[in-house]
């Protein structure tokens, strides 16, 4: 699908969620591209729980808490989020105009990007194994598509998270499935671990200890799964294997489009944040200049001094008055108070 | 001030300065070996994996739930496997061995 807009920000963590709201006080539009399946990035993926104590006037506010509080204040922009794809392809499509494929198949134009993408986009963490890239997406899978496929086959599942337990508890009902974890503590919902543990018990899913050592193809389409328990060698035959060893973040495509990079950094000056191409920016985690702190409240300060920069490439004939919310009826009424 | 000493995942041993109160990971990654520590030293990924020498083991706090929780997510887990975000560095471990675990 093809959409329009004035800036694309990649990236929806807290960083990018609050430039939504300095571009919206400038009467910029902004669509989102994110990889998790939600909005927050590493605060809700990583640190939902965990407390955060260093934004101002916060005394105290968790992952989570953040990321909703965010989602209120530019709620009144109405941003587009593209969720579960990745930013792939960037093309300039006129003097003025940029093209941004997503993963997914969008094609989104705009007259700026913010890259505000963190330390990268979430990615399933694949298994330090030789080889096992000959088997991807032919019998060794890091996400579920087409359920079908597995039907009376034999699975083995890895990893002892939510996306393990609730796959091997899905899947048990149409195949032969085998879980693999290494120590038999679960770190998924209670209530998943409690459903695992009772169809363990019915004979339906398969519990074994042990650690992946080596996965080879056979002529028979089928796998060789060699684990260790402790130091004792196993092997396990399967059809198929699925390995969830949660997610883990890499810059992923952004490091082709050609921005000037230090240390898988992208390189900003500080006055506007602006990449070594013009109208591209980058704010939050995933910038660096000289004195550089990779802390929330530095990406919100990034984000206004960027909104000012993009208000004269979307609007050149424009004058952009610098005003306050607390006195400006202007800014007060798009926030609609 | 002590030291500690890292083998990476090329084998070469490096003898690294350390300092009291900061963290293995903050010493590991400011020597600047490679270790990714993605999330900067919360417990919240696996990315700062080591494997302790078998001897400085009990000189050292036990793994709680945290960590122990966060190590499913890492590879070739063994018993001397601990995340070196949740070290931090005293008198007690001066001269502590450890190995990178491979990514």
């Amino acid at each position: 699908m093809n959409h329009n807009t004035d800036v694309i920000i990649i990236g929806a963590g807290p960083v990018g969620l609050f430039a939504i709201f300095e571009l919206g006080l400038l009467n910029l539009q902004c669509h989102l591209i994110d990889n998790l399946d939600k909005v927050g990035g590493q605060c809700s993926e990583l640190y939902p729980e965990k407390p955060i104590y260093d934004i101002p006037s916060r005394v105290k506010i968790s992952g989570q808490e953040l990321t909703d509080e965010l989602m209120k204040q530019v709620k009144v922009f109405n941003p587009v989020f593209h969720l579960n794809q990745q930013a792939e392809k960037i093309e300039k499509s006129s003097d003025l105009l940029w093209n941004i494929t997503t993963s997914a198949g969008n094609i989104i134009s705009a007259k700026c990007i913010v890259i505000a993408a963190g330390v990268g986009s979430f990615v399933p963490r694949k298994p330090p194994i030789e080889n096992i890239e000959k088997y991807e997406n032919t019998s060794v899978f890091y996400s579920v598509r087409d359920k079908k496929i597995f039907k009376r086959k034999r699975i083995l599942i890895a990893g002892g998270g939510d996306s393990a337990l609730d796959w091997a508890n899905d899947l048990s009902s149409i195949a032969d499935v085998t879980l693999m974890h290494r120590r038999k503590e679960f770190r998924a919902a209670p209530k998943t671990v409690s459903k695992m543990l009772n169809l363990e018990k019915e004979n339906r899913i398969k519990f074994i200890l042990g650690q992946l050592s080596s996965v080879q193809g056979s002529e028979e389409q089928q796998l060789n799964i060699e684990y260790k328990d402790n130091e004792k060698k196993n092997l396990l035959k399967v059809d198929f294997f699925l390995p969830f060893y949660g997610l883990k973040m890499e810059l992923g495509p952004i490091a082709n489009w050609g921005l000037n990079l230090y240390e898988n950094q992208i390189v900003v000056d500080t006055e506007k944040f602006e990449t070594s191409e013009p109208s591209i920016f980058a704010i939050g985690d995933i910038n660096t200049y000289p004195g550089k702190l990779k802390l929330i409240l530095s990406g919100f300060h990034e984000a206004a001094l960027m909104a000012q920069k993009c208000f004269s490439y979307c609007y050149p004939d424009k004058k952009n008055v610098f005003r306050y919310t607390t006195s400006s009826k202007d800014l007060q009424k798009k926030l609609g108070v | 001030m002590g030291t500690i000493f890292v083998k990476d995942r090329e084998g070469n041993s490096h003898k690294l300065r350390a300092d009291a109160g900061s963290t293995i990971m903050e010493i590991i990654r400011d020597a600047g070996l490679e270790i990714e520590a993605a999330c900067g030293g919360c417990c919240a990924c696996a990315t700062c994996h080591v494997y302790v020498e078998k001897n400085w083991l009990n000189k050292l706090k036990t793994r709680d739930e945290e960590e122990n929780s966060m190590l499913d997510q890492a590879f070739y887990v063994a018993n001397t496997s601990r995340l070196c975000c949740q070290l931090e560095f005293d008198e007690k471990i001066d001269g502590i061995e450890l190995t990178l675990a491979p990514e």
